[in-house]
């Protein structure tokens, strides 16, 4: 097994600490790894040494005592390493200074749950805007769920921007509120003249309190919330939360109700990434492709919304299953759809890829680096468009791509072009792979029968979303409710990744490179 | 018979011509959106969508910033202004030009020049980054786009021997149909100077909400209520007069030599033919084309000038003898 062998490489490569890895079956595939506080600085060396992925950290509060997680994947391998924490005082080694994927993430745990980062560069608020009080971390058990609002929330200002010093430096805010229909969000930049010197992003705006609501639901309405973390990703979120409580719970999912959330995750991709086209080349002034694409995606939703019930494919799945199943004549609707589909993407593609006036604004612009991707970790379109192309249903294969061959496109140039790209292969992948599912589609129930698990089962979640690798973790409390819910989004890796591809850019391309890169909101802000 | 014309009607005349030009100017607009959806497997919206939009505008409060200054409340007027008057300076549906003896294309020059300087001031008064950038790339554009222009009024000029509009159509029209090489050069320098100074696709995009790419709607974004109405209105006149220009001084046939009813009504018929022409060319060149990067607008507007001066060339090389 490989996650096995990644955690005998990584106890090799900790000959002072004593590690036994082992199995839980909630947490399958990853290994799991208990090291004391001490050691997780030298793990997450070892594992940084090791050319490991920093994954994603969360801290579950339980009863007792607090306990961390890390989550490292190398090759499609992972493991899960935990330690206990103190309740009262929270402490860790921040492993920032390893892992620069590790930042935001830390500073959001910091925010939500006062756990203390060591050594961590950055002690500036993440998540926990000025309303707020200091000693105030709202996901802590004792916190009501409400929160404590003040009477008027102060201004949100104030905020300690990182400063560029210079004669000719000039400091242009855009946001949180922008001048189309999308997200919250800030940026700052420093620019000398269109010259962009530095970008910094500051988010928290779609704060929710997503994990704080998810304790004490059941089930099913921890899935209604999973659905919700990100509307462009719900059946990612949803799928990744499913297969946590199912892992928990020992639930044995049907085989037609596996293909059939393959058919919505891959929905779900073919819906996002045909927005994205169109959006890319609407944003720099080709309202042509944008309106092509708008009207392919709005056809496709509206499919969608015929056949499952939704046009972003919300609440279509549920513990044990789907919610919805397909008959003969939706199977025959969709693969027609699926041909029709194909058939004017074709010319439109060709359009995309070779049109000069396009060519001269995408290719070139945005460039993120190989070796930046790594570093932070990208994933999805972001990473495949910089060589890196790690994709969990061919790397880590889950039912029921484990018998579906992936293809994952990979380009080398990490500019904007590139990022179009790969979208617009995965999409052909993406069809490739929903006919297979509905010439085959296994015959039987879309949904089983399951118990909750006792108080204290764990499980985790791990999905290929249209962004990239998604997560969730669950942990059971007393009568099947949740007592801790750990979402991770990929797009969180994505602001790092536009702050790094940005500068040298000039400034009115810095729409299309945000596009290209499209991180989460939502899914970052919790 | 036009010789019978009152002083009023001359006056009428001067007025109306103009004003003719203002109220079609939503029109011109809404017909390349028109013509642009339909392009793209659009509808597209009513012919009347401008008007309407104008009109919500009037009737909605101004909010002005703060930190504005008076220079902010009064730009709009004066910008609507001296782009109307320039408007007066053009061969509309006659060459019987009142205006005519004092306004000539310098002038036109002149006033849209007023206009935008006003304009970037404006956009600099609130002192939001978005105005301050729409502003500065404003001026960029300008200052290769306004020698280009100047360079094709002086090629025309030199055949003319006027710069004075009715003059310069009337010399082509006398002239009939020449293949005039210098024309030629200054044609396409002149619609690649227009599409620049129009703030059309590929130099500008109308049509954005992306605040970061913005020139023209960068220096308006602070702008409300009537005091946008004013400055949409008078960013669609413009577009509208340069497509008169384009065509009194390349296409002038049809237009009426005085003011006979009859002679009205066709020139009337042939400039809506010609700037419904003109405005479908803009939007199939506005569909085919990305925005280019803005540092690529000084080369595109180069090329105008090269254009210009190839055809200030030609005509002293091959037409200044005859």
């Amino acid at each position: 097994m490989m996650a096995q062998a990644f955690a005998e490489r990584l106890r090799t490569a900790l000959p002072a600490v004593a590690l036994t890895p082992r199995t839980e079956s909630g947490l399958m595939p990853a290994m799991v790894i208990t090291v004391a506080a001490d050691d997780w600085a030298a793990l997450g060396a070892a594992a940084h040494g090791l050319g490991a992925r920093w994954s994603a950290c969360w801290v579950d509060p339980e009863p007792d005592h607090w306990r961390a997680w890390v989550l490292y994947e190398q090759g499609g391998a992972y493991v899960l390493a935990q330690t206990v924490l103190d309740p009262r005082a929270p402490r860790l080694p921040s492993l920032t200074p390893v892992f620069a994927a590790a930042d935001r993430p830390e500073r959001a745990i910091h925010d939500l749950l006062g756990v203390v980062f060591e050594g961590h560069p950055d002690t500036r608020r993440w998540l926990r805007h000025q309303a707020w009080r200091a000693e105030t971390h709202p996901l802590q058990p004792e916190q009501p769920l409400a929160g404590a609002p003040p009477a008027r929330t102060p201004a949100d200002v104030g905020y300690p921007f990182r400063r560029m010093a210079g004669d000719a430096v000039h400091e242009v805010a855009v946001g949180p509120i922008h001048a189309g229909t999308i997200e919250p969000g800030h940026f700052r930049f420093a620019t000398v003249g269109e010259q962009a010197l530095t970008l910094e992003t500051r988010l928290g705006y779609t704060h929710r309190g997503v994990e704080k609501l998810a304790v004490g639901r059941d089930a099913a309405g921890l899935l209604r919330l999973a659905a919700r973390v990100s509307g462009d990703s719900t059946v990612a979120h949803a799928w990744a939360a499913c297969m946590a409580i199912e892992r928990a719970a020992g639930c044995a999912v049907p085989p037609r109700a596996l293909a059939l959330r393959g058919l919505l995750a891959e929905r779900e991709r073919v819906a996002n990434h045909l927005g994205d086209v169109g959006a890319i080349a609407g944003d720099v002034g080709f309202s042509f492709a944008q309106m092509q694409f708008g009207a392919l995606r709005e056809r496709w939703q509206r499919r969608s919304a015929e056949r499952f019930g939704h046009r972003l494919l919300m609440d279509t799945l549920c513990a044990g299953g789907v919610r919805t199943d397909i008959d003969l004549e939706g199977t025959r609707a969709l693969l027609q759809d699926h041909a029709r589909l194909r058939a004017e993407l074709a010319p439109l593609t060709a359009i995309l890829l070779d049109h000069p006036s396009l060519e001269d604004r995408l290719v070139g612009t945005g460039v993120l680096s190989a070796a930046d991707a790594q570093v932070l970790g990208c994933l999805g379109y972001l990473g495949r468009a910089s060589g890196l192309t790690f994709d969990l249903r061919r790397d880590a294969p889950y039912p029921p791509y484990d018998r579906l061959p992936v293809r994952v496109p990979r380009y080398d140039s990490g500019d904007v072009a590139a990022r179009m790209r790969v979208r617009l292969d995965e999409i052909g992948v993406a069809l490739e792979l929903m006919d297979t599912l509905l010439a085959a589609l296994p015959p039987g129930p879309v949904s089983t029968h399951w118990e909750a698990p006792p108080a204290g089962a764990r499980g985790l979640g791990l999905v290929e979303g249209w962004r990239g690798e998604t997560l969730a973790f669950v942990r059971f409390g007393a009568d099947g409710r949740v007592a801790r819910y750990a979402p991770r989004d990929p797009g969180v890796f994505a602001w790092p990744a536009l702050e790094r591809l940005l500068p040298g850019n000039i400034i009115p391309d810095f729409p299309v490179c945000n596009k290209s890169v499209n991180g989460a909101y939502a899914g970052c802000d919790l | 018979m036009d010789h019978f014309l009152s002083p009023f009607a001359h006056v009428l005349s001067a007025l109306l011509q103009p004003l003719l030009l203002l109220a079609a100017a939503p029109l011109l607009v809404a017909w390349i959106r028109r013509v642009k959806a339909r392009l793209q497997n659009r509808r597209g919206a009513p012919l009347l969508q401008p008007y309407r939009d104008l009109r919500k505008l009037f009737a909605k409060e101004a909010v002005v910033a703060r930190t504005a200054s008076p220079l902010f409340r009064a730009a709009p007027y004066l910008v609507f202004a001296a782009t109307l008057v320039a408007a007066g300076a053009l061969p509309l549906l006659s060459l019987r030009l009142p205006s005519a003896a004092v306004a000539d294309a310098i002038a036109v020059i002149g006033l849209l020049g007023l206009a935008r300087f006003l304009l970037v001031l404006a956009g600099l008064d609130a002192g939001t980054p978005f105005g301050g950038m729409g502003s500065s790339r404003e001026m960029l554009v300008s200052t290769f786009a306004e020698p280009a222009l100047l360079l094709v009024v002086f090629t025309l000029a030199m055949t003319a021997h006027s710069t004075n509009l009715a003059s310069m159509a009337q010399m082509t029209l006398n002239a009939g149909l020449v293949l005039r090489p210098s024309y030629l050069f200054a044609l396409a320098a002149l619609l690649l100077v227009a599409i620049a100074e129009c703030g059309r696709i590929p130099v500008d995009n109308p049509a954005t909400h992306l605040e970061l790419t913005m020139i023209h709607e960068g220096m308006l974004l602070e702008y409300s209520g009537r005091h946008l109405a004013l400055m949409e209105w008078a960013a669609q006149l413009k577009l509208a007069l340069f497509a008169t220009l384009i065509v009194d001084l390349f296409l002038p046939w049809g237009i009426a030599a005085g003011f006979a009813p009859g002679a009205l009504a066709r020139a009337a018929l042939a400039l809506t033919l010609k700037l419904g022409a003109l405005g479908a060319l803009l939007a199939l060149a506005e569909t085919v084309l990305a925005k280019m990067r803005l540092f690529r607008v000084p080369g595109f507007l180069n090329l105008a000038l090269l254009l210009a001066l190839l055809g200030l060339l030609s005509h002293v090389i091959l037409e200044a003898a005859t």
